[in-house]
């Protein structure tokens, strides 16, 4: 008896060569992109130092320029953005929350106990 | 790409059974349910960094201060190494995403073709960071020193060249007169760290004395990581106070006053934690991969056997691409969060 239980949902993901020739340029156009992040990254850290009053506005610069890669990286080349939206969102969702709650509740406590061992010494 | 995902399943059958209501296999879906809770074990990791550093604040060793050595060219190139990491491992994932579209058109040769070039690049990466390790552990010339008042400082500048020994007083191996050419920047910082330099005279390993010929440091710059009774931390001593300074701590013949290089219990960077992280991060990253590398080679076997051209689709490349993006995805933050914030 033939299963009907099963459905290979790979056989629906093949395609054909002009298809391909979109996604390849899809894939190049992603590559300068990352590059160029990490390049101006580079160049941002070069030549504006911690020490720089302009220093804040380069360290956001790091973490929004590392997010768009991140999310370049996932939608892209791990295909998230082609899979359904439920899928999207039971991956990205639980992790979000997670982590942004663990920052957060991180660093207030990392700064509470540096202001107590300045206050009270080490 | 998209496929079945994108097609329209009337809501009744679609979470009715029978089908998945995300129109993915069951491998690809615990793929990526594995991912997120690797990704959340990098995220733990790289919170508990920051918190270790939110509290040390301005004792935290600075990425471009540590990471500024280039293969061949010496020091001065702040972070081009790691972002040239960074771009071997993006480049590897292209290669990686372009077997799994050559897959989707089963094209095999493509898939193999990308596939090789994929594990190059990993091998690739794994060497460079063997080589930031080796780099890493050994240090740099000047070390770490523990100034007079004991404050800390990290040592920039150009240490000048070894030239050698001249054995002044005869110990079990060297006899007096003689000139030792071999192996001086290990002996004299091996040296320095027991407190066994005296001015310009060195007491070698055998218990013999000899004067050190150097040329001399240029543009030394001691900055201040720890506090001691007259100097801060962030201070920046230059010029030739510094000069003295760092010659007063390595070459006052007194102990563990110059830390070299890093391991789990000190190293010249900053806190002891500083080096712990970044061995056990990058470690663990490094470590995902090899496992990545390994698990190419594995599917690139099957890829080459024609096990999933037999099957009809190249999922299995898929799976394995997904994870070695990952790899990928976790050195992007590595690298802010370590070496650039």
């Amino acid at each position: 008896m033939e299963r009907d239980d099963i459905i290979e949902y790979s056989l629906d993901s093949h395609h054909d060569e002009a298809h391909g020739k979109l996604v390849r340029k899809t894939i190049w156009k992603v590559t300068a992109i990352l590059t160029a992040i990490t390049i101006l990254e580079v160049a941002l850290g070069a030549f504006i130092k911690q020490s720089s009053t302009l220093w804040p506005v380069v360290k956001w610069s790091f973490i929004i320029l590392t997010l768009v890669k991140a999310a370049y990286i996932i939608l892209t080349f791990m295909h998230l953005g082609d899979e359904r939206k439920s899928l999207k969102w039971v991956i990205l969702a639980p992790y979000i929350v997670f982590i942004i709650y663990l920052i957060f509740i991180s660093l207030t406590e990392a700064i509470a106990v540096n202001d107590a061992l300045i206050t009270y010494g080490a | 790409m998209g496929g079945h995902a994108k097609q329209q399943i009337d809501t009744a059958s679609l979470w009715g059974g029978k089908v998945s209501p995300f129109s993915a296999s069951y491998g690809k879906l615990m793929m990526w349910f594995f991912l997120v809770s690797d990704a959340l074990t990098f995220g733990g990791l790289l919170v508990a960094y920051g918190f270790t550093r939110h509290n040390a604040q301005d004792a935290w060793p600075i990425g471009e201060e540590t990471f500024n050595s280039m293969p061949f060219l010496g020091h001065g190139y702040p972070l081009l190494y790691v972002a040239l990491m960074t771009f071997i491992l993006i480049v590897s994932s292209v290669t990686m995403v372009l077997a799994v579209e050559a897959g989707h058109r089963m094209d095999k040769k493509g898939v193999i073709k990308w596939m090789i070039a994929t594990i190059i690049g990993g091998f690739f990466f794994l060497g460079s960071q063997a080589w930031e390790w080796s780099h890493f552990i050994h240090g740099s010339e000047f070390g770490k020193v523990e100034l007079v008042d004991g404050s800390q400082a990290i040592v920039k500048g150009h240490f000048g060249e070894l030239k050698g020994f001249t054995v002044i007083e005869a110990g079990k191996h060297h006899k007096k007169g003689e000139v030792i050419k071999e192996d001086l920047l290990h002996t004299f910082q091996h040296a320095a760290e027991k407190g066994h330099i005296n001015g310009n005279i060195i007491t070698l390993h055998d218990g013999s004395k000899a004067t050190i010929q150097k040329e001399a440091d240029h543009d030394v710059t001691l900055l201040i990581k720890r506090d001691g009774k007259t100097n801060t931390i962030g201070e920046q001593i230059t010029g030739k106070a510094a000069q003295e300074m760092y010659d007063g701590a390595i070459r006052g013949g007194v102990a563990n006053k110059v830390i070299y290089g890093a391991n789990l219990e000190k190293n010249e960077y900053g806190p002891q934690q500083y080096g712990q992280f970044f061995f056990f991060i990058t470690g663990f990253h490094g470590f995902h991969v090899f496992s990545g590398v390994v698990i190419n080679i594995i599917i690139l076997l099957g890829v080459l056997k024609g096990t999933y051209h037999k099957r009809g689709h190249y999922e299995m490349v898929e799976k394995t691409g997904l994870y070695w993006h990952f790899v990928d995805l976790v050195w992007v933050f590595v690298f802010t969060f370590f070496y650039l914030v």
